[in-house]
Parts: C-alpha cells; sequence; structure tokens
C-alpha cells in the first residue's frame, strides 16, 4: 500500500503524495490563509483602527513584558541546568531530564491552576507575600511565573545535546591553561553552542508570547490590565469584535511566520533535525 | 589556578576541581529555579488535593458533568491522535520519501501548530469551521455542525497534534535503510509483503510514540478548544475547561481535583511515552 519507492506504483505514488498534501492545506494552509483573509478582506483600514485601540497596544506591551521577563530567566537556567545535566554524571539525572519536561506534558490550565494554589492569597507562598500587600495572582508577577512555566525546558532541551556533543575536552584545556569560569563560559562554552542557545531562545520567546490558556487561568483578564494578546484575541472573539479579535490575531501570525523562518535558519546552521 | 597539579592523577585532580568550582553556581540555580517554579507549584496542587481525602477527591472527580468532560477530553483526543497516526505517517513518509517543489516550505509548516498562539488557532478554525466559514458551508447543508460542537473540539485537537506524529516519525525514516526494502523486494516479497514485514515494523514504536505525544497534548489543551467549542456541559466542555471555569467561580476544591486528574493522565502518559521510546530505540539497535 504504501510501498511508494517501487517503480511500478508511480500512479499510487502520485496518489498518496496528492492525500497527504490536501491533508497539510486543509489542515494547516487553509488556516494560515484565513487569519490573513480575515483581518485584511475589507482593506488595511479594519487593521489599522484595531492597532490604534488602546486595549491593543496595552496588550502588545504586555505580551512584549511577558517575553522580556521570561526569556532572560529561562535561558540563565536553562544554561545552568544544561550544563548540569551535561557535564555530570549523578544518579537521578534520568529522572531530572524527565521532570524538567515536564511542563510540556502537563496541560497548561492545570500549570495555571498550580500557580494559582501557590501563589493565590491562600497558598504557601501568596500568603506571604499578601502579608506585605503584594498580590501576585490576578497580576502580572502572576501571569509572568505562568509564562515561565509554560517555556521552562526549551533552552535546556536545545542545549543539552550540544554541550553532550561538544564534550568536555576544550573547556579542560581552557582550564588548564589557566582560564576562569567565566572565561571559560564566555570564550569557550558560549561561542560553541550559540546556535543551539539562540534555537532555544526562539523557541522560548514565541511561547512567552503566544501562551494563553496557562496566562489565561492567572489573569483574571481585566481588559486592558492583565490582558496579552492572545488573551486580548479571545476576549475581542467573545464580544464579537471579530475585527479587532483578527488584528491582534494577525500581529500574532506575523510572529509565528517569522520563528518558523528563523527556525528553519538555524536549523539548517545546525544541521539540527526536526524534533518535537 | 590549578598549575602545580601533580602528575599521578591529573584528570582526577581536575573533576574534582570544576565540581567544586566551576559547577556549583549552576547547580545551585537549577536546584532553586526548579524547586520555585516547577517542584513548589506540583506540590501545592497534590497537597490541596490529598487535604481532601479520598473520599472527598472520588466524590468530586466522579460527578456526572466532571465524567461527561472525561468522556468528551479522552476520545476526542484520542480520535484525533489516531486520524493523526495515519495521516500524519503518511505526511511524514512524503517529506522523508518524495521529492517535489516547495517542499521545504511544507516541511517548515509542520510547526505551525507549536509557533501559532492557541488562541489564533482557535479564532481561525471557528471562522473556518462555522456554518457560513470555507469549511463548514460545505457540511452545514448536511446538517453537520462542525464549530459550537463535538466536531469543532476534534478539529482544533487535530490542528494541535499534527506535528507530534510528524517529527516524531521523521528521523526515524530517515534512518530507514531502503536497501533492505529493495532486498525485500528483489528477493520476490510483493509490495504488500514488503510493506508489512519489513517497513512497517520498526515504524510501529514511533507511530505510537507520536500518537502518544499527540494525544497527549489534545489532552491538556485548553485555547484553541475553548473558542470553537460551545463549552456546553455534557455536549462539547472538556476537563481543561472545566478546571477553568471552576477557578473562575472560586470552586478552588473542584478546580484541584480535576486538574489532579489530568496532571496524573499526563504523568502516566509521559511514563508510556518513554517507555515507547526505549522500545523504538531498542528495535533501532538491533
Amino acid at each position: 500500500m504504501l510501498t511508494i519507492n517501487l517503480p511500478k506504483t508511480f500512479k499510487v505514488k502520485y496518489l498518496l503524495i496528492a492525500l497527504a498534501l490536501f491533508y497539510l492545506i486543509l489542515v494547516l494552509l487553509l488556516p494560515a490563509i484565513a487569519v490573513f483573509y480575515e483581518a485584511f478582506h475589507k482593506g488595511v483600514e479594519p487593521f489599522i483602527q484595531a492597532m490604534g485601540d488602546r486595549n491593543f497596544q496595552s496588550a502588545l506591551q504586555l505580551t512584549v513584558v511577558m517575553a522580556l521577563i521570561s526569556v532572560p530567566l529561562n535561558t540563565v537556567f536553562g544554561l545552568c541546568a544544561a550544563w548540569v545535566l551535561a557535564r555530570n554524571q549523578f544518579p537521578g539525572r534520568a529522572l531530572f531530564l524527565s521532570v524538567l519536561d515536564l511542563p510540556f506534558s502537563i496541560s497548561p490550565v492545570v500549570a495555571g491552576l498550580m500557580i494559582v494554589l501557590l501563589y493565590g492569597k491562600n497558598g504557601w507562598i501568596g500568603s506571604w507575600f499578601a502579608s506585605w500587600d503584594i498580590q501576585i495572582i490576578f497580576s502580572v508577577p502572576g501571569m509572568a511565573i505562568a509564562t515561565i512555566f509554560v517555556t521552562l525546558p526549551f533552552v535546556a532541551r536545545e542545549v543539552i545535546p550540544v554541550l553532550e556533543e561538544l564534550g568536555p575536552e576544550q573547556e579542560e584545556a581552557a582550564r588548564t591553561l589557566g582560564a576562569k569560569d567565566w572565561q571559560i563560559f564566555w570564550r569557550v562554552t558560549l561561542p560553541n553552542i550559540r546556535w543551539g542557545l539562540l534555537y532555544g531562545v526562539l523557541l522560548t520567546n514565541a511561547r512567552a508570547m503566544g501562551e494563553f490558556g496557562a496566562v489565561a487561568v492567572v489573569s483574571g483578564s481585566i481588559l486592558g490590565k492583565t490582558s496579552t494578546l492572545p488573551i486580548f484575541v479571545e476576549q475581542e472573539y467573545k464580544n464579537y469584535q471579530t475585527e479587532a479579535a483578527f488584528g491582534a490575531a494577525v500581529v500574532l501570525a506575523l510572529l509565528a511566520v517569522v520563528t518558523l523562518v528563523l527556525k528553519e535558519i538555524l536549523e539548517q546552521r545546525t544541521g539540527h533535525h526536526k524534533a518535537v | 589556578m590549578t598549575t602545580n597539579l601533580p602528575f599521578s592523577s591529573p584528570s582526577k585532580q581536575l573533576n574534582r576541581f570544576s565540581f567544586w568550582q566551576s559547577i556549583s553556581i549552576p547547580w545551585v540555580v537549577t536546584i532553586i529555579y526548579l524547586l520555585l517554579i516547577l517542584v513548589l507549584p506540583i506540590a501545592a496542587l497534590l497537597v490541596k488535593s490529598a487535604s481532601l481525602g479520598l473520599e472527598g477527591f472520588w466524590q468530586i472527580a466522579t460527578t456526572p458533568i466532571a465524567i461527561s468532560t472525561y468522556n468528551v477530553t479522552f476520545i476526542t483526543a484520542l480520535a484525533a491522535g489516531l486520524v493523526n497516526g495515519v495521516m500524519g505517517t503518511l505526511v511524514a513518509w512524503v517529506l522523508v520519501r518524495c521529492q517535489f517543489p516547495g517542499k521545504k516550505i511544507v516541511d517548515a509548516m509542520v510547526d505551525l501548530p507549536f509557533a501559532l498562539p492557541t488562541s489564533v488557532a482557535g479564532l481561525v478554525l471557528a471562522t473556518l469551521y462555522s456554518q457560513t466559514g470555507w469549511v463548514g458551508r460545505f457540511f452545514a447543508p448536511f446538517g453537520i455542525q462542525i464549530a459550537f460542537s463535538r466536531l469543532g473540539v476534534f478539529v482544533a485537537m487535530v490542528f494541535i497534534s499534527l506535528p507530534f506524529i510528524v517529527r516524531t516519525l521523521q528521523p526515524v525514516l530517515q534512518e530507514l535503510e531502503e536497501e533492505a526494502e529493495e532486498a525485500a523486494w528483489s528477493l520476490g516479497a510483493t509490495e504488500f509483503q514488503t510493506f508489512w514485514r519489513v517497513i512497517f515494523p520498526p515504524l510501529i514504536p514511533p507511530i505510537l510514540t507520536g500518537i502518544a505525544l499527540g494525544f497527549s497534548r489534545a489532552v491538556g489543551e485548553y485555547g484553541s478548544v475553548v473558542l470553537i467549542a460551545s463549552n456546553i456541559p455534557f455536549k462539547d466542555l472538556i476537563a481543561p475547561v472545566l478546571v477553568f471555569e471552576r477557578l473562575e467561580q472560586y470552586d478552588y476544591p473542584a478546580a484541584t481535583v480535576i486538574g489532579a486528574v489530568l496532571l496524573s493522565v499526563s504523568l502516566i502518559l509521559l511514563l508510556i511515552i518513554n517507555l515507547l521510546q526505549q522500545w523504538g530505540r531498542r528495535y533501532a539497535n538491533d
């Protein structure tokens, strides 16, 4: 049925290619085109109007803030975790790796729920902050924590295989030549892992700006105050403001397209094979 | 710093030095960060669930509405995973084995569901599959409603789970040697035999892994489903949306219990996926 390499089955081969392409067009391409069509089919004016909306602008700002908080923190953590896991053998290392991947398996809503339970005013950490009159849940800090949670594994995951392949020899050589830890990191390790690191940062950024479920749970969704762009899309859609929803959607879709293009470029540079 | 290494065991000495001097900061950062961001929130959920007691937990977990959401979530996610198990395998095969213009773009496009925010996916799918949408209008004359029904949930889950199967299968197909097929074929095997006995067996573990990954993602999906479904209980309400609604009503015990059920399912799936991957690796080594 699928032995499409055999010369006799040229027709089957083309039929299967056509079927696969039809499926991809239906499932992936059509939605991608529809985002842009819906946003622009009445011209650019509705789009520009949507962009001028104050709620849109504050949502855009908050989206950028989410990325600005979570990307650097998760990059530092990712580098540390990657070093720990790639350069050390210790009991429980495999378990450690699985735990690191947990945010990908846990439903974003459940992730948000956990953060509400921990940082809410009755939670272990939240009650401590509440005594200082600092609110975390239903405000920006909580949303940032939720974003950090869901984007936690990306950098570490991309850097670990690069570090493992690299081996510790160059670092050890630098050390015997008298280099200090920081020097080794900046001048030996970092240049070697830069593309893998960038790949991880790219994925972290895309997810940080695009996360909806986890952030929606902790945001309390006060329009114009705790909305990120993905939340803004949902709220406008629910309020039958379809044009505004698609205006924001198109911005996020552009972000996705840029991410995919950069991803492709980085994959070619690193010989990184596509993986989930 | 390490200029006076003894000649006897330089490497051992080096390791000890590197361990204490350079690894300690990354260790501290990693452990504190993981505790704060990952372990404590999970612990908070588990402790809160445990505080309800076994009976209380069971009672909330098995209310009719909860059970109906499990039903919608798991069965629809399984259907989406299976459809993608077949179609994703075909897509991966075409992407690895066939050459055609624009293949690179098609290949890059497979990652779209990863890159597109889920609320955008939900918005655009709801529009496409509504009664007047580009796709929905073909089904409307037959009385088939896709958006705002369980079929809509299925469409959203198919969309978000497709890359998992394709990306799991692609590297395996790339490593699969064409020689084995040709050998089987030249030894007189029919096409069917070649497929069934040579090509297919090593693909079983990665296909199952991909389906499990896609299923796991679909079970936890919230964003795209909440926009395309009508979220009516007993009809198309999924478990993650129920968690969200309970939280909005400040019904923390119910949210916690259903969240804990979803977490356990995720953990079990993670275990299954790990076992499947080990099975796949054994296959690859043989």
